[in-house]
């Protein structure tokens, strides 16, 4: 498997070349180093997860990843250039979306409003034509309408498109923070825990939606999870860490074999 | 029954989207614009447009810009009066410079003033948060006051320092200063403040509307979902601060006709506020249901305190027992006990008043000054208690279920 070429899965997709690659990634807190010397790559229309046990600096790596926090020491490549120092709106804005552990919706607005803050950044009427509700602003307002709905049918949620976000239970808020994550129309979607907190048949259906999104729009889904027969199907190529530190990599059938993951999660005897 | 919205059929986004999606809410606002345009134009007499309608206008203004920032962006600000300030002394610096000067016009602009203004003070904004933002806020209140005060040149070195309001005219026509007709200063109001709420529903509703509260909600949500919050933050500043800019010309220029830098003082940031919060943040609406409440009722409640109980016709008293039914009604289908405590309440004190009245009992003008003042607290406190997101909420609830009434659910 070499950087830049694709390979072909288990299930005979074929998935492109490197679009994010980590290079060394070390991660700081005062003393506490939270990742130490990471690399791993993302490939083009692959499910790539990231597992470990807990405080072994995932959820650190997918805040790199999305921006959030800078790294100490170390390089995002990202669409073949490295990744110069940025904000994470900006990031954002280069085609990372990314849904949240403990979700992060906007509790205030709607369901629709929620999801079409999705698409702010494709959207850059003047303030004065948003004022007077004319031309460009109301072009674009109902253009990005149409491309919510399609993601609102997609997750099935049309029901529930003027409920408040507040009165919604957990497992909805979770499937509507993922369809604005989708309303982004991302190159990188970041999963950070997606299926935390629910029960199986939640979890069914929030897998089916990833597998869909993935086939159906191609989209590179980089996911953290807990559940380990979720991230087995699901994932393509599975990073595990340990401590900060990675100690596998792999398909899952791989990781599954390596000692040192194996060692990592039911301790050394 | 009324509100039924069962029938109306949206089939475009577009039509999704419109200003009123629900047919009875532009039937109801254009019985208030007509109200608004025609009716009290032509019924008002010169004290109900200088204690109520021109004042309750401005107000309604002066906290919608407050609520643009602290209701639609979150961030609290308690210099509203000092933004209104500039925007009163901008248009008395740019009309007696430039006296072949539009009013209207000027009016319009000085806001573009205080929107710097308020911009410059918005920046701490981008590194503190809630209370701290509050106190710094106040930097601007002060600091602006003392401005007005010490800097002679704001108010042409006049010996009073205080700026008076210059006689203009449009086209013949006096729209400021003393021989400006009442009509015409509440008409000026009443055009700028149309506009201006039209804009902000739209701004609101829209992209930046978006923008704004998902900043309110969650901020660093807001910067990875790819809002710029900076930008997020000095936007809601500048439109606030313009809205509450022209606010202040227009209290000045069409209302009080002469300032000095005290009127701007923390009293009135605080007004504002209160107007904003009981009114309900987030909502357009609620300034004005809360401007009514605070600016109009101790005018109304003094009054009612001062008419004499023979003098108060049949047609009033049918007006005074049909709101208050109608308030029980709403009480009971809303299932709010303490708002059905709170009418009966209002209604055995004024039962015991008339009553009271007839056997020659007199309140002395000062004891219902202090009364008034009682109520009205009294009232802020029972309106926050059944419903603390403010009156806006409080229609919402009860247009909810005017849809599906006469049925529970």
């Amino acid at each position: 498997m070499t950087q830049n070429q694709g390979y072909t899965t288990a299930d005979g997709r074929q998935i492109g070349g490197t679009v994010m690659e980590m290079k060394n990634i070390t991660l700081k807190f005062g003393g506490v180093t939270a990742i130490s010397d990471i690399s791993f790559d993302i490939h083009e229309g692959e499910i790539r997860a990231i597992i470990g046990p807990n405080g072994a600096g995932k959820s650190s790596m997918l805040n790199v990843i999305s921006g959030f926090y800078t790294p100490t020491e170390g390089e995002v490549w990202y669409q073949g250039a490295k990744r110069p120092l940025m904000r994470p709106y900006e990031v954002a804005r280069q085609g990372v979306a990314r849904t949240f552990q403990n979700i992060a919706l906007f509790e205030g607005m709607s369901v629709l409003d929620n999801i079409m803050t999705g698409r702010l950044t494709k959207m850059n009427a003047s303030i004065l034509s948003q004022a007077i509700w004319l031309g460009r602003a109301r072009a674009e307002e109902m253009a990005n309408r149409e491309k919510v709905e399609r993601v609102i049918d997609f997750l099935e949620i049309q029901s529930i498109r003027k409920t408040p976000v507040g009165r919604l239970p957990y497992g909805l808020k979770k499937r509507v923070e993922l369809a604005r994550a989708l309303a982004a129309e991302p190159s990188i979607l970041l999963l950070d825990e997606p299926m935390a907190g629910m029960n199986v048949e939640e979890k069914e259906d929030m897998s089916r939606f990833i597998l869909d999104v993935n086939d159906e729009f191609g989209t590179t889904i980089c996911l953290i999870e807990h559940d380990m027969g979720v991230v087995m199907d699901l994932s393509d190529r599975v990073v595990v860490m340990d401590y900060g530190k990675k100690i596998g990599d792999g398909t899952p059938t791989e990781v599954r074999n390596n000692q040192a993951v194996i060692d990592a999660y039911l301790g050394v005897a | 029954m009324l509100y039924r919205t069962a029938g109306q059929y949206k089939t475009s986004y577009e039509a999704d989207q419109a200003l009123f999606p629900v047919r009875q809410d532009a039937i109801l606002l254009m019985v208030v614009l007509a109200l608004a345009y025609v009716i009290f134009p032509l019924t008002a007499s010169e004290f109900t447009f200088q204690t109520l309608l021109i004042p309750i206008l401005i107000y309604s203004l002066a906290a919608m810009g407050l609520n643009i920032l602290t209701g639609y962006a979150g961030q609290l600000s308690l210099g509203t009066a000092a933004f209104m300030g500039v925007g009163a002394y901008a248009c008395y610096k740019m009309i007696t410079l430039m006296p072949w000067m539009n009013p209207v016009i000027a009016i319009l602009l000085s806001g573009v003033f205080s929107a710097g203004v308020g911009v410059a003070f918005g920046i701490p904004s981008l590194r503190i948060k809630g209370f701290y933002l509050a106190i710094a806020t106040l930097a601007a209140q002060f600091f602006l006051i003392w401005l007005f005060e010490k800097w002679a040149w704001l108010y042409n070195y006049n010996a009073s320092g205080a700026i008076q309001v210059p006689n203009l005219d449009i086209l013949g026509v006096y729209v400021t200063g003393p021989l400006a007709s009442s009509v015409t200063q509440y008409y000026v109001v009443l055009v700028i403040v149309t506009l201006l709420t039209l804009l902000c529903i739209n701004l609101t509703r829209g992209t930046l509307g978006r923008t704004w509260k998902a900043t309110r909600d969650m901020d660093i949500a807001a910067e990875l979902i790819g809002i710029n919050l900076m930008k997020s933050k000095l936007t809601a500043f500048a439109v606030s601060s313009y809205i509450v800019g022209v606010a202040g010309a227009l209290f000045v220029f069409q209302w009080r006709g002469a300032a000095e830098p005290n009127l701007f003082e923390i009293g009135l940031s605080f007004e504002v506020l209160f107007i904003a919060i009981i009114g309900g943040l987030g909502s357009i609406l609620g300034n004005y249901l809360g401007a009514i409440l605070i600016v109009g009722l101790p005018v109304v409640l003094n009054i009612v305190g001062e008419i004499e109980l023979h003098d108060v016709s049949l047609a009033v008293w049918v007006i005074i027992a049909l709101v208050l039914g109608g308030l029980f009604a709403a009480a009971v289908s809303l299932r709010s006990k303490g708002t059905m405590i709170g009418v009966a309440v209002v209604t055995l004190l004024l039962v015991g008043y008339a009553f009271a009245q007839s056997r020659g009992f007199e309140l002395h003008s000062a004891m219902i000054e202090h009364l008034n003042i009682m109520i009205v607290g009294s009232l802020i406190v029972f309106f926050l208690i059944i419903e603390p997101h403010g009156l806006a909420r409080l229609w919402a609830l009860i247009r909810e279920k005017l849809i599906i009434w006469p049925f529970p659910h």
